[in-house]
């Protein structure tokens, strides 16, 4: 602009160094020098009227001149600023206090006062336009990554792509605009909206055609953004335009949302009439925004489908709810070996009697291996034994194809199970047990004794033939038996940290479970276990027990007679 | 609403209490049924007979099993029932409207809790507000509980934890959540009789039970801010002095040294059946655990009133109190370059010391 640049602290230096009884006397002594300052300055007199300009001042007022009022060439701010400083012409010096600033035209002014002689003032003024304007776009850009930032760590937090459109559109009509409208990609025949004004977000399935709005069937498809000039306000249709707005749109920006390949939706910016209209750094701004609402939504809506695909396959993998079938009690438990799985090797099922005179058939197991491979192979075998049910009378038999069903599978490895019989007649609740290569179920009698089934067999799916051996056990009201797998009894932990449970202290604690429904016997060895492992690392762990209920008034609400409340 | 009551609601619901207790002591399942449909039939509120019957009655069960006039098989036996009752009173609520009119919450036990009832309480409770719930359950590892918040996107997580052991895993999951945008209500005796520990998490909300959460709820709760994961140390500048985070790691060696050391200095416990010695080595663990959780929290009160309850526990099963003494002896032996811990170590000595001096007082709720 008019001079070169100073920094503050020689303005300072510079507005301190004349001494105050200077003046005229100072004038005539520098004389050229001072006409020639690369700042300009002006001398005026108690009354407002200029005494003399220099060079510098000239070029910024050029109808000042000696006797010309101050009021007639320089901008109100300094007249003002000049009646101040006279006011306080008895004070020895006009301090810092005394400085104004202001435009003038163009430019961006300081103004600082010295005091001359006669109670003339002589302003020194400065000319800081270009920093006032750098100020202006730091501060600017300061708040655009402040927003980013912000807007990245809002965007990014929630995998749930409905919030997350939400709160694109919150920021948007934040920060950007007076509206926005975010349009995802049809689903079927419908887009979702979200709409934002006001802080107050709408979500919407609808029909719309997207050609209706300028810009935006090509931002859906990728194309780059058109110009906001382009876009005439009033041809935009009514769900464009959120219904709380108020008044006509003045400016409008459509942007892509770019996603992973595809794109994540598009953005329609609105700002009011009455409202700047969106300029050319702004629609810049607003393409970086959208590019990181683009990847969020993507990153949620990917996250979305996926695990809707996992819960969808998982559905068949997860252990069963179990309840009261026929007159007994069946809980389970089941931990998977890492906390933030929901399926292991470990598996149970209850496939209930077709009437109360019919065998139940209750199994538990455990296939070599953990994680989601080992869970694929327990859905093969559940669904196998849901297939083999007409053989559940024969264990040995039902083993036999289960073995060879597996045999033939393209899985190499074995499971270990049991398999439990029941049948409830009168007061008497009779299991048929065999255990194929399994850790043998536990009985609690009513008296606290812990007795182990007396059935033994070889594991399936390793050997061409099976052996086993099946148990029978009557448990009378209040006695449980309890199927588990081997996670339970070696897992490790406890006070020292690495001792193994053990089928001593799972005795122990069976023994306190005499007369407990199926449920807390269930809850009491899984609670047990899971305080002994602590945070240690352990192997999937499965736990079932089959409970005679203790008290005989249960009868009444068995579970094919329509109690009050059975569930 | 409990001082709204009429004089014969309150006589239905104190009559259902008895009876649902006696029912328990009993184990009598039917007779609990009929207590509680009984009250129901003669036109108690739902809500009033979840929260002033089951849960007095469960209360009742936690001091009864405290004081030792409970077995662990009475215990978990009352829970179970009053657990299928609950579940066959939901049967009788109508159905909330599909869109969840008054929003969505997801209910939940910190991973490690194990007493769901509570939390069941407050998902029946607010379900009969006309809230969707989702109950998670007990003992939800937090990887879940994000996933499930994710999938749902809920309007607030109600998180449910009566063990102060659980604080720090309480503390991931608050954070957890709250990172999501998604606001969390606190309750259970966890988080101190007065919420204070629910502050100090950085609990958007703390409740001191299921009707005072539902109506926290009703208000509603502002979104938190910030999407940043605020990590612990944020929220407890004290951790930096790796106090917490190195006696949690060696606890296993502090447990076996102190133990060694009981052996060497407390004669009798050579007599002590591999059981018995047991029973020490789980106690002189959770002495520890409790002196972590204090570090965590930097609040000697945890660590003291463990103590305290411990020490009601012993007593009344007829052991003193005093027997915990050497085995903080030894932990401060074991911890003198821990000034915290040291501290709290010396509190908890001058606790038992008190103890010693006057008669057996009830010990708190143990599972409310």
């Amino acid at each position: 602009m008019t001079a070169p640049h100073s920094t503050g602290l020689t303005i300072m230096t510079r507005v301190e160094r004349p001494p105050a009884h200077a003046g005229q006397g100072l004038l005539s002594s520098v004389g050229a020098s001072w006409m020639r300052a690369p700042y300009p300055a002006l001398v005026v007199d108690a009354h407002g009227g200029v005494v003399e300009v220099n060079a510098r001042a000239a070029g910024l007022f050029p109808r000042a001149a000696a006797g010309v009022p101050l009021a007639d060439v320089a901008p109100d701010w300094l007249v003002q600023a000049h009646g101040r400083a006279s006011e306080g012409a008895g004070e020895p010096a006009a301090g810092p206090g005394g400085s104004a600033r202001g435009r003038h035209a163009q430019w961006s002014l300081e103004a600082h006062p010295t005091r001359g002689v006669d109670g003339q003032i002589v302003w020194w003024l400065v000319d800081d336009t270009d920093r006032a304007l750098a100020e202006a776009a730091l501060k600017s850009e300061q708040e655009r990554t402040a927003f980013l930032a912000d807007a990245s760590s809002r965007l990014l937090a929630s995998l749930n792509s409905q919030r997350c459109m939400e709160v694109a559109v919150e920021l948007a009509a934040e920060f950007l605009a007076d509206a926005a409208v975010l349009v995802a990609p049809a689903s079927g025949r419908r887009h979702p909206l979200a709409t934002c004004v006001d802080g107050e977000v709408e979500h919407l399935l609808a029909r719309i055609d997207p050609s209706a709005v300028p810009g935006l069937a090509e931002a859906l498809q990728g194309f780059p953004p058109v110009p906001s000039r382009w876009i005439d306000p009033a041809s935009l249709p009514d769900w464009a335009v959120p219904g709380g707005f108020g008044g006509p749109v003045g400016s409008v920006v459509v942007t892509p949302l770019p996603g992973h390949g595809v794109p994540a939706g598009a953005l329609i910016l609105l700002r009011r009439s009455d409202h700047a209209a969106f300029d050319t750094s702004e629609e810049v701004f607003a393409r970086v925004f959208a590019a990181r609402a683009g990847a969020a939504l993507s990153a949620a809506r990917l996250y979305m489908e996926q695990s809707g695909i996992t819960a969808t396959l998982m559905a068949e993998l997860l252990p069963p709810m179990l309840q009261r079938v026929h007159g007994v009690e069946f809980a389970g438990a089941y931990r998977a070996s890492q906390d933030s799985e929901r399926v292991g090797g470990d598996f149970y099922d209850v496939h209930p009697g077709t009437g109360p005179g019919e065998k139940t058939l209750a199994v538990l197991g455990d296939v070599c291996g953990k994680g989601l491979e080992a869970a694929v192979l327990t859905g093969k075998i559940r669904s196998t034994l849901q297939a083999l049910l007409p053989l559940a009378g024969d264990h040995l038999q039902l083993l036999r194809m289960l073995n060879g069903a597996l045999l033939n599978s393209r899985h190499t490895r074995f499971a270990t199970l049991v398999l439990a019989s029941v049948l409830r007649r009168e007061g008497t609740t009779r299991l048929s047990l065999t255990s194929a290569g399994h850790p043998l179920p536990l009985i609690v009698r009513h008296d606290g004794t812990v007795e182990e089934a007396a059935t033994s067999g070889t594991l399936i799916g390793a050997l061409p033939d099976v052996r086993a051996t099946s148990a029978e056990v009557d448990l009378r009201p209040g006695e449980s038996c309890l199927l588990f797998t081997d996670g339970v009894t070696e897992a490790r932990g406890g006070p020292l940290g690495d001792v193994m449970f053990g089928d001593r202290r799972l005795r122990a604690a069976l023994a306190e479970c005499a007369g407990m429904p199926a449920e807390a016997v269930v809850e009491r060895v899984h609670m047990l276990v899971a305080e002994w492992i602590g945070d240690n690392r352990h192997d999937d762990i499965a736990v079932m027990a089959i409970t005679a209920p203790r008290t005989t008034h249960l009868t009444a609400v068995d579970g094919h007679t329509p109690g009050r409340y059975t569930t | 609403m409990t001082e709204a009551l009429t004089a014969a609601e309150g006589d239905t619901l104190a009559r259902a209490r008895r009876e649902l207790w006696q029912a328990v002591c009993a184990r009598d399942e039917y007779a609990a049924a009929r207590a509680v449909f009984g009250a129901l039939d003669s036109g108690a509120g739902t809500e009033d007979v979840l929260l002033d019957v089951i849960a007095a009655v469960q209360r009742e069960v936690g001091r009864a099993w405290a004081e030792n006039r409970f077995s662990v098989a009475q215990e978990h036996s009352a829970t179970a029932i009053h657990d299928r009752i609950i579940a066959a009173m939901a049967h009788r609520i109508p159905e909330p409207s599909p869109t969840g009119a008054a929003g969505t919450v997801t209910v939940a036990c910190v991973d490690g809790e194990w007493h769901a009832l509570p939390a069941r309480l407050l998902a029946e409770v607010l379900r009969g507000r006309g809230y969707r719930v989702d109950f998670l359950g007990a003992q939800v590892p937090t990887p879940h509980l994000i996933a499930h918040l994710h999938s749902t996107s809920p309007t607030a997580v109600a998180l449910s934890s009566s063990i102060p052991l659980r604080l720090p895993a309480a503390h991931t999951a608050i954070t957890a959540v709250q990172a999501l945008a998604i606001p969390v209500v606190a309750g259970g005796s966890a988080f101190g009789f007065d919420g204070r520990y629910a502050r100090l998490l950085g609990a958007d909300a703390w409740a001191p039970d299921a009707r005072a959460a539902a109506e926290l709820l009703g208000r509603g709760l502002r979104r938190p801010a910030r999407g940043a994961v605020r990590q612990s140390i944020e929220d407890l500048p004290h951790l930096a002095d790796q106090e917490y985070t190195l006696v949690l790691r060696s606890r296993r060696q502090l447990v076996k040294n102190a133990l060694a050391g009981l052996l060497e200095r407390v004669p009798a416990m050579r007599a002590y059946t591999d059981a018995q010695h047991e029973r020490t080595a789980e106690d002189v663990a959770h002495v520890v655990e409790f002196l972590g959780c204090a570090l965590y929290t930097d609040d000697g009160d945890l660590f003291t009133g463990f103590l305290d309850w411990t020490g009601d526990i012993l007593e009344a099963r007829r052991v003193p109190s005093r027997v915990l003494d050497p085995c903080l002896v030894l932990l401060e032996e074991e911890l003198k370059d821990f000034p915290r811990a040291l501290g709290f170590l010396a509190r908890g000595r001058e606790t038992l010391r008190r103890r010693d001096a006057r008669p057996p007082v009830p010990g708190p709720d143990s599972s409310a």
